[in-house]
């Protein structure tokens, strides 16, 4: 399998970057702190009706520093023309896109596992509900948001002004996304009751996800054509 | 300079002469748009019954559902012709798709302002976080976004390639965000045609419904002919620069 | 080996290249003159798979570009103006991720190998970003031929090189010819083309105007040629 041999050097090859400069990590971390804390001065983290916000804000988290990384990912092969480099090589594009998205995936799965505990212990919050169901829900969640927008930032990337173009493409094409997400993380974490429903938004994230990671693969051949 | 200018004119009276070929269906599609606007006014306003606790408001409904449709259709005929023009390559496969983008998102508009006058009317609110309205708000972004790719700096091929995989991603999502929004919102619209949850209205009389039918063919007519009228401008566009490159190159030689 | 077939390329309505036809042998070593603006990078970049021609067709090894571009992509060695490798990574590091995504055997001895004969052993874990353009310029050179390709195509690769570097770099490219590369080279430095190349393109205005071999090493027989066509018309 060469499509996933190559992308495993791809993704390693980012990751391993990352660790050298720790440039985007740090960034998307300290991001998300700042979003929490602003969001500790919009809700009084004292009330007790701003528990009903978490799931908002963790989704909100990220979302913006998910798109911080995306950002980056494909404006730093513009270096040295480096994505010309990945271009000649004997490489399928999907494998290009592969690599990316683990890069990116990875990352963002780091953010949060950093952010989302901080949210909690600032905001005092008790969780009640059920823990697998929300890992799986923020990976779900992720997963989909990342994959598109991957898929989107290498789009982005051709204009001289990605970093604005960005959001505009990615929001408005993830909005099943982020209802589904939203709503079946207040469940779990809120009304462990109406699981069935919670259920049922997971379904529909994941149709989502496979979908748009299927029709991804598909389109990234014309995206990164040159 | 001067010299240029007139030159110029002559090559584009040129392209014109190459265009008057089929200035027929575009007076036809014309005709035919007036005529068929004329037609379902009159079943709009006369025809159909005036609905009870709305009043003459509830006129609006056609002009709103009417709009959508349009939309809908206009953004249907920007995925097929994006699909054409990634296996084709063919230019005015991409022109088609533009241009019918541009007409949805004026028609979106037209569905975003009519919405809220309707809303007003029906529920005493401006704006109702309804499934098929804020859908109609989500493809407004999405295709403003279709349009910001057209506008990068770049060849035309690379901004057609790009759009184009942006425009059959956009459409596919469609269906899911409608699907998701339902789900996540069903209280207000009165769902007209259909069985539905949280039906309220009642359904449609027969005259109402056959002046919406109307009223909706007027619609089509119209797109075909706005659609075929800014392909003609954009051909026209398209032959300009190409005239002026080729001006360019004689001078420098 | 390199066959092609009424190449033309267009950027918008502007044509950079009109109808280019072309035949290369196995072993060849090619040199492509021509003003600026040619279109000389253009040709190199639709033969690495970078631009998509908007008519005719590139033949490599009897393979057509269009279709087997992962198979071709496996010949190439493409050294373009920027230097395609990572800042903030060492030339080891460079070199093993490229070789790698080739599928090179030993990877990291040939690196090791390739950056030694470059002459900057005592660089090898350094991050690139601290180094000289020259520098940068010879790791790209490694960089290039680390999969050891069929087909070198080479912009301009003498810029910014010392006299040491030069003659590293026509080594390099003489042994390689020794092993059967086919070597097409952009460059604007006569000496050096006479010097190694066996067969001279002038291009001008995206066709090709000139084609002749050289025997003997003669520079001043190619700035005649080279004049005659470029300076001579305008
Ligand atoms: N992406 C592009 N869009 C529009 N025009 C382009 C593009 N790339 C190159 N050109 C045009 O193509 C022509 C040839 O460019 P090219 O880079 O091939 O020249 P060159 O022969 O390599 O010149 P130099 O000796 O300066 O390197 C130039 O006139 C340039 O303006
Ligand atoms: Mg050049």
């Amino acid at each position: 399998m060469n499509l996933f041999r190559t992308a495993l050097f791809l993704a390693k090859k980012d990751l391993y970057s990352e660790l050298k400069t720790k440039q985007i990590l740090t960034t998307q971390i300290i991001f998300a702190g700042l979003v929490i804390v602003v969001f500790s001065f919009a809700f009084d983290p004292a009330n007790n009706t701003t528990k009903a916000v978490i799931p908002g804000v963790i989704w909100v988290i990220i979302v913006f520093a998910g798109i911080l990384g995306l950002n980056r990912s494909f404006i730093s092969e513009q270096r040295n023309d480096t994505m010309q480099g990945l271009l000649v090589a004997p490489m399928e594009s999907a494998s290009i896109y592969l690599g990316k998205f683990l890069a990116n995936f990875t990352m963002m799965l780091i953010v949060e596992l950093v952010s989302i505990p901080f949210l909690f212990l600032l905001f005092d919050f008790k969780f009640l509900g059920s823990l697998p169901y929300f890992i799986l829900v923020v990976f779900l969640g992720s997963f989909g948001f990342i994959a598109i927008g991957t898929f989107l930032a290498a789009l982005a990337a051709n204009s001289k002004s990605s970093e604005m173009l960005l959001p505009l493409l990615l929001f408005p094409i993830t909005t099943p996304i982020l209802i589904g997400v939203v709503q079946a993380t207040r469940i779990i974490l809120t009304n462990m009751e109406k699981l069935a429903s919670a259920i049922a938004w997971i379904q529909l994230v994941t149709a989502y996800d496979v979908i748009f990671f299927v029709v991804c693969f598909l389109l990234i051949d014309y995206v990164l054509e040159v | 300079m001067s010299m240029n200018l007139e030159r110029g004119k002559a090559v584009l009276s040129g392209a014109q002469l190459t265009d008057t070929k089929k200035p027929n269906l575009s007076k036809i599609l014309f005709g035919a748009a007036v005529i068929t606007m004329l037609v379902s006014l009159y079943f709009i306003f006369i025809f159909a019954a005036e609905e009870k606790t709305m009043g003459a408001a509830q006129k609006i409904f056609y002009f709103h559902v009417s709009s959508a449709w349009l939309a809908f259709m206009a953004f249907f005929v920007t995925f097929v012709f994006s699909i054409l023009f990634l296996i084709k390559r063919k230019r005015i496969f991409d022109t088609y798709a533009y241009v019918s983008a541009e007409i949805g998102v004026v028609f979106t508009i037209i569905v975003l302002t009519t919405g809220p006058i309707w809303a007003k009317s029906a529920w005493n609110t401006w704006w109702v976080w309804e499934p098929r309205l804020i859908t109609t708000l989500i493809l407004f972004f999405i295709y403003i976004a279709y349009i910001m790719i057209r506008q990068m700096d770049g060849v035309w091929d690379k901004k057609a390639r790009l759009a184009s995989v942006f425009g059959i991603i956009g459409f596919a999502d469609v269906p899911i965000v409608f699907f998701a929004i339902r789900w996540w919102q069903t209280k207000f619209h009165p769902i007209v045609f259909g069985e539905g949850p949280s039906q309220k209205g009642g359904g449609i009389e027969d005259t109402m419904l056959v002046a919406l039918l109307v009223t909706i063919t007027a619609f089509t007519i119209l797109y075909s002919y706005l659609l075929h009228k800014g392909v003609s401008f954009e051909k026209m566009k398209i032959m300009v620069e190409r005239y002026k490159e080729k001006l360019r190159e004689d001078l420098e030689n | 080996m390199i066959e092609i077939k009424k190449l033309s390329k267009q950027a918008d309505n502007k044509f950079i290249l009109r109808g280019i036809d072309l035949r290369v042998n196995k072993g060849e070593t090619v040199a492509v003159l021509g003003p600026n603006g040619a279109g000389k990078s253009t040709l190199l970049k639709v033969l690495a798979t970078l631009i998509k021609p908007t008519a005719g067709h590139v033949l490599m090894n009897g393979l057509d570009l269009r279709k087997n571009h992962i198979e071709i992509k496996k010949v190439i060695g493409y050294l373009p103006h920027s230097s395609l490798l990572y800042d903030h990574y060492s030339p080891l590091e460079n070199l093993v991720f490229f070789g790698n995504i080739y599928g090179v055997n030993n990877v990291e001895q040939r690196a090791v190998n390739l950056v030694k004969e470059v002459g900057l052993s005592f660089f090898l874990n350094e991050p690139v970003k601290n180094f000289s353009r020259g520098m940068i310029q010879r790791i790209a050179i490694a960089r290039a031929i680390i999969h050891e390709p069929e087909v070198l195509l080479l912009d301009e690769p003498h810029t910014g090189l010392d006299q040491g570097a030069i003659s590293i770099l026509n080594n390099v490219i003489l042994s390689m010819k020794e092993k059967g590369t086919t070597t097409l080279m952009v460059t604007h430095d006569f000496k050096q083309a006479a010097e190694i190349c066996d067969r001279i393109i002038i291009v001008k205005n995206g066709k090709i105007v000139d084609d002749f071999r050289i025997e003997t090493r003669n520079q001043g027989f190619v700035s005649e040629k080279y004049e005659l066509q470029v300076e001579g018309v305008s």
